[in-house]
């Protein structure tokens, strides 16, 4: 579909429902960024609802499919719909904005080898804020007078520290099970 | 591990294996049936299943099998095809916990797919402790599953055939997200810690509503016997973790298994003490009424029967009934479903044929003990 300015392909497709009534527009980027839509974040608040914003470049998965499922199409989606996801992803896991815990072992040594960790780990702003998750958890355990899970937090904090040490408080505890 | 098909639909070797939820032994089994730890991993550079053509999912499918064979370990492996597998095997697989309702229909919750989605699961033939389902709604669910409270077992086992796959596929990760699951709700560490638990003494009290609501607040899942959206039919509970990401796997497990499990399993003492203590009478009468029925009815409904032997289960625990195992009362709690039901007649029933040989089933298991 080409966009109203009759020149680019149609990628932001807007519904404004106001008052009752809906009336819908086609926008290319260019024209979209003009109307002032906000297409990193998917709405133009307070007055659009996008409901079927940008596709995934990988799986051509929409958001207004992941809304409607509640599944992605492709591990890309992740970062296709980060700043949408976010918030989501937030609300489902108390608040968490990083993973923590486990890491692929083969490929974080492999990694480790060669030196770079980052693509697994982040870079040192992600590792510094992972890192802080962590303490907070840390403190609060402390606090609370729960030592025995403050010292598999601090585990954790070890062995982000020093990715190459390779050990995790899961693999302490291996049974004999194949 | 080698692998072995799974043989003709009559006399399928792995059938009449010892299932671990119902060996009666393990820490805490008067409370804790069983633990369960599961790993949802997909594998890089495939679509997730929602958007996985037929094709991905063969590919997917037979790449893991071949990687699945080859996970070192001492336990014979059965690999079902779920897609080519009757109806009957895939109900006995379900009863069992080796597969979810879900991947037995072959249908994603957003209910695109059905049964001739090439989807499988391999588990280990003897023991039944480790199950990995292949195409469910990620490409992997690696499943572990221990009799009593033994969380950090699961764990362990779950994580070692997680190391194992993962030494020669990449399974898609990311430095943020972590695991990347085609739900969100489970992406980060991809892990859902459960427990099993029997707990007819907070059902006679009333007190129910408290846990559930202790759990909630705890941003714990309380859920039926066979997990979501199941009703807890023979006072059969599944408490798990919801939230898998921005805590280490160690933190959840600690979370639920020392935050909150202690108390549920000694509230559930505490209140089967009072019912034996106060309404000892009541009780007693209770447990032997549902032992009568047992013994004589000759139509049992499937729900029924699980309420009458979650009775008779707690009286055996409690001493009222002390000439009947308690591994018979479980034994029973898995018999007595459809599936297990039709495999011990060898033919397909209606379900008016069905209350009548689950009747038949349940007074011969019990005659030896009566």
């Amino acid at each position: 579909m080409l966009c109203q300015c009759g020149e680019r392909e149609a990628t932001i497709h807007e519904v404004v429902i106001r008052n009752g009534r809906k009336s819908e527009r086609h926008l290319c980027e260019v024209c979209a960024k003009l109307a002032g839509v906000d297409v990193a974040s998917g709405t133009q608040p307070p007055r659009a609802t996008i409901v079927q914003g940008p596709a995934c470049d990988v799986c051509a998965t929409t958001l207004a499919e992941f809304k409607h499922t509640g599944l992605l199409g492709c591990p890309a989606c992740y970062r296709r719909f980060e700043s949408q996801l976010s918030p989501l992803i937030e609300r489902a896991h108390e608040g968490a904005t990083h993973h923590v815990g486990k890491v692929p072992r083969r490929l974080l040594a492999t990694l480790a080898r060669a030196g770079s960790t980052e693509s697994v780990l982040g870079d040192p702003t992600e590792r510094a804020a992972r890192l802080g998750l962590l303490r907070q958890q840390l403190e609060e355990a402390v606090n609370a007078e729960q030592y025995e899970r403050a010292a598999k937090i601090r585990d954790e904090i070890t062995r982000l520290a020093d990715p190459t040490l390779g050990s995790s408080p899961l693999s302490e505890r291996r049974g004999t099970e194949p | 591990m080698s692998t072995e098909g799974p043989g003709e639909p009559s006399g399928v070797p792995w059938q009449d294996a010892q299932t671990e939820w119902l060996r009666a032994d393990g820490q805490c089994c008067d409370v804790v049936m069983s633990s369960r730890v599961r790993l949802a991993r997909n594998l890089a550079g495939f679509p997730f299943m929602p958007r996985a053509s037929r094709a991905d999912r063969r590919q997917i499918l037979d790449l893991c099998r071949r990687k699945i064979v080859e996970i070192p370990g001492r336990e014979r492996v059965v690999w079902v095809d779920l897609h080519t597998a009757s109806t009957e095997q895939r109900t006995i697989l379900v009863e069992r916990h080796l597969i979810s309702k879900q991947h037995a229909r072959g249908k994603l919750s957003s209910g695109v797919g059905g049964p001739e989605e090439p989807r499988g699961v391999a588990f280990t033939s003897q023991s039944e402790r480790l199950a990995i389902m292949v195409n469910e709604e990620d490409h992997l669910r690696i499943q572990s599953m221990r009799a009593g409270l033994a969380l950090a077992e699961a764990l362990a086992a779950a994580d070692q055939a997680d190391d194992a796959l993962e030494a020669t596929v990449d399974f898609a990760f990311d430095r943020r997200f972590g695991y990347l699951t085609a739900c969100p709700t489970n992406v980060g560490t991809g892990i859902r810690l459960s427990v099993m638990l029997h707990l007819p003494g907070l059902r006679l009290r009333n007190e129910l509503d408290k846990v559930k609501r202790a759990a909630a607040a705890m941003s714990l899942a309380v859920r039926g016997f066979y997990g979501e959206g199941s009703n807890a039919v023979g006072d059969l509970y599944q408490i798990s973790n919801q939230t898998t990401m921005g805590k280490t796997e160690a933190v959840l497990l600690h979370e639920l298994q020392n935050e909150i499990l202690p108390q549920v399993i000694e509230y559930e003492r505490a209140s089967r003490r009072m019912l034996a203590t106060r309404g000892g009478a009541v009780l007693k009468d209770r447990v032997h009424r549902s032992l009568g029925v047992l013994r004589h009815a000759r139509l049992l409904a499937a729900e029924e029967s699980m309420d009458l032997l979650s009775t008779l289960r707690l009286g055996i625990v409690l001493g009222i009934i002390d000439n009947i195992p308690e591994r018979v009362a479980n034994a029973l709690l898995l018999l007595v479903q459809p599936g297990h039901l039709q495999r011990a007649t060898g033919r397909p029933m209606d379900q008016d044929h069905r209350r009548g040989a689950r009747a038949d089933l349940v007074r011969t298991a019990l005659a030896p003990y009566c």
